[in-house]
């Protein structure tokens, strides 16, 4: 499955966006100023908030539609209902809950999560954060783990909130991060003071629910120097008839000497439009690590992105992509080396199958000051069958002579060679294709926490079933 | 004695090119049968036809195993009735250590649970036997093991999943010395603790200097051209291969 094989010439037309309709009208009568101040009031935005949702949607009618990357043609916003209606307000105990989200909750096994392991449990439904509990001795140690919305109204966090909510992403980043400056809705904020090592991770859910709806949470994290946090955000959504699009963003600040791992899972049904907006920001000797498996989704645009912006900062991306028939999963990473003697590595595979696409497309950035910087860029591809793609666009803007950057990408097909000799050994034909799946992304599972490695296990599994012809 | 493995009129394709034409071979069980001929003579074409590969199509005549029929099944079941074939080149495969493997396969093959404590006294004993460094359990299964490794960790599998029948095709090739004589001993070790039926395919005569033949036949282009028993192997080596091969 290591052999080289020649692939198909990129058929361009696809990467050829059109958007033909009135671009005003991309959300219909669902996006106006009148709507987005309904919004704040039933929000009890602050004032600056109220300004920022109402500037961002000025900023949304401005920009173009992204006209690279996958077809988007068939989201219709107009049918995206933007704002689902709060469904129960906040609640800490779990008993408080309603009882049709608490199955839904239950039947993603989030509690018992939280008993066995997890250190907080924030769970998005819709677009209210409904249930949120953090361990006390979590919060005893200094550590927030809150919904944004509330955080905002907390005087100990709205100036730090104010102070780097979407300045990271800012809304004229493009024309989905505007809309979701404009309408976002729920979401976590983690602060983790100087010093503090968290040795459990803290897990949040994403899920939607309601037919055609959208869902733009809001992911804040500060970690403060000599600290280390791993945040798991798992997304499942249920499959709907209608196109739902997740257009959510999340900002990662990595103080001095921090370290933030920051893993999901990502099993959106496949209608969903896939629009998330991840970055880091990382100081001085700091390190971000994103493991990153995207299976879900009809088409996903994902890209984290890391600034390494002091000395010695460092950046992982360990990224598994499965894009099975009518999946167009565009994915990859962003490095921007911007200060000395920075560091990244990336690693990703991806696998298409059943006419799947899937591409990965990384960028990485050396700035002029950046000297000494060092990078090192690995992508994999298998292909399952003759039916399905995977291309691959490795973009480099090297600007100082001192930096060494390494890249290398494999594609292949599961050769029936190897499927013959594991049958050889006793294994069925499905098994043996499984197995040589399971293998490939090894080294992705290996960095998931076990019981997520054995849901993409398990989803590797599913997807493989029935897959000989 | 009974027939283990029963050609009949075996004629095989690949690519449309007609590779064997018509052999009849019976391997009664509990021999060690020795095909040998010079390169391309169809020898691995055989073996891997007998195991099942994809890449061979019969196109006239049988494969019986233990009496069945086994023609038309794929070389998984085979393998579940107790076929072996210890590849001239076994494959890489990244993301599955050996040990991994190994047990899986074990266990489809008796499709029963081996418990994990039995398994790795038995991996251990049988990687002993073969100066194996117990670090290649640990391995993804033959990624960037060495030529005689990847030998080696076919004798292994063969100790380990103990077969009614193995198929050893060209396993000395590329090994040295030393090397061969621990493949023999696995070999060796298979057999006195089984008592099955071994087929080696071989167009050198290192690895039968250490076992005990019983039959052996040539292939020449696709045809069996002559039976023997051991000493046809003795003639082969004085004499070389042109005398059957009408040259």
């Amino acid at each position: 499955m290591k052999e080289k094989t020649t692939v198909a010439d990129i058929d361009r037309s696809r990467y050829d966006f059109r958007f033909e309709e009135d671009e005003k009208d991309f959300l219909g009568s669902g996006l106006t100023a009148e709507i987005l101040d309904e919004l704040s009031t039933e929000k009890n935005d602050p004032d600056w908030m109220r300004a920022f949702r109402q500037h961002s949607l000025e900023i949304y009618n401005k920009t173009k539609m992204v006209e690279w990357g996958p077809s988007i043609d068939e989201l219709d916003v107009d049918k995206i209902v933007t704002y689902i209606r709060q469904k129960s307000r906040m609640n800490t105990d779990w008993n408080d809950v309603p009882d049709d989200i608490k199955k839904t909750f239950e039947n993603l096994g989030i509690p018992q999560a939280e008993r066995e392991s997890l250190a907080g449990v924030g769970a998005q439904y819709d677009s209210e954060l409904v249930y949120h509990n953090v361990r006390k001795e979590v919060a005893q140690s200094g550590v927030v783990y809150t919904d944004l919305e509330s955080a905002m109204h907390d005087e100990k966090y709205s100036e730090i909130i104010k102070s780097h909510f979407m300045k990271l992403v800012p809304p004229t980043d493009h024309k989905f991060a505007a809309l979701h400056g404009a309408v976002w809705s729920g979401g976590s904020f983690v602060y983790v003071p100087k010093g503090v090592k968290l040795e459990i991770p803290l897990q949040s859910y994403f899920r939607l629910n309601a037919k055609g709806a959208g869902q733009f949470e809001h992911t804040l994290i500060i970690l403060e120097e000599d600290s280390y946090l791993h945040f798991i955000e798992g997304c499942s959504a249920p499959k709907y008839y209608e196109a739902g699009l997740h257009a959510g963003c999340v900002e990662l600040f990595v103080g001095k000497n921090a370290t933030l791992r920051y893993s999901t899972i990502e099993n959106w049904s496949k209608n969903m439009y896939n629009l998330n907006t991840k970055r880091a920001l990382v100081a001085q000797g700091g390190k971000v690590e994103w493991v990153s498996g995207s299976f879900g989704s009809h088409v996903s645009y994902l890209y984290p992105m890391s600034i390494l912006n002091g000395e010695g900062a460092r950046a992982e991306f360990t990224g598994i992509t499965f894009a099975g028939e009518g999946q167009n999963l565009d994915t990859g990473a962003k490095i921007v080396h911007n200060a000395p003697n920075t560091s990244s590595y990336m690693n990703t595979k991806s696998i298409s199958k059943s006419g799947g696409i899937s591409t990965f497309r990384s960028a990485v950035v050396v700035k002029e000051n950046a000297v000494g910087s060092k990078s090192s860029v690995n992508c994999e591809s298998l292909m399952l069958d003759r039916i399905s793609r995977s291309d691959t666009i490795p973009a480099m803007d090297i600007r100082t002579k001192y930096a060494d950057i390494g890249h290398e990408a494999k594609i292949g097909r599961i050769s029936d060679e190897s499927v013959f000799y594991l049958m050889s050994r006793g294994i069925s034909e499905q098994e043996a294709r499984a197995m040589i799946v399971r293998g490939f992304a090894d080294n992705v599972s290996k960095e998931l926490p076990l019981e997520y490695a054995m849901e993409m296990n398990n989803l590797i599994g599913l997807e493989m079933h029935g897959s000989i012809g | 004695m009974s027939v283990l493995l029963s050609i009949k009129d075996l004629s095989v394709s690949a690519e449309e090119k007609e590779l064997l034409h018509g052999i009849s071979l019976d391997l009664e069980s509990g021999g060690t049968h020795v095909l040998m001929g010079p390169n391309g003579a169809g020898k691995s074409t055989l073996g891997l036809t007998v195991m099942g590969s994809p890449e061979y199509a019969v196109t006239g005549g049988k494969i019986f195993f233990d009496g069945e029929d086994i023609t038309n099944e794929s070389a998984y079941e085979r393998a579940k009735r107790g076929i072996f074939l210890s590849f001239q080149n076994p494959v890489e495969i990244p993301g599955i250590t050996l040990s991994e493997f190994l047990r899986n396969s074990l266990e489809q093959i008796t499709g029963k649970h081996m418990k994990l404590w039995d398994f790795k006294k038995k991996l251990k004993a049988a990687m002993e036997l073969l100066n194996m460094d117990s670090a290649y359990a640990d391995r993804d299964l033959n990624v960037g093991f060495s030529g005689g490794e990847k030998k080696k960790a076919e004798i292994l599998q063969l100790l380990m999943l103990e077969p009614k029948l193995a198929i050893l095709d060209e396993t000395d090739s590329g090994l040295d010395v030393d090397a061969v004589k621990t493949v023999s001993k696995g070999i060796n070790e298979y057999k006195k603790r089984t008592g099955g039926t071994i087929f080696v395919i071989t167009h050198n005569t290192r690895i039968l200097e250490a076992l005990t033949v019983d039959k052996t036949h040539i292939l020449s282009a696709g045809q069996i051209v002559a039976h023997g028993d051991a000493e046809l192997v003795a003639d082969v080596i004085a004499d070389g291969f042109d005398k059957y091969i009408g040259k």
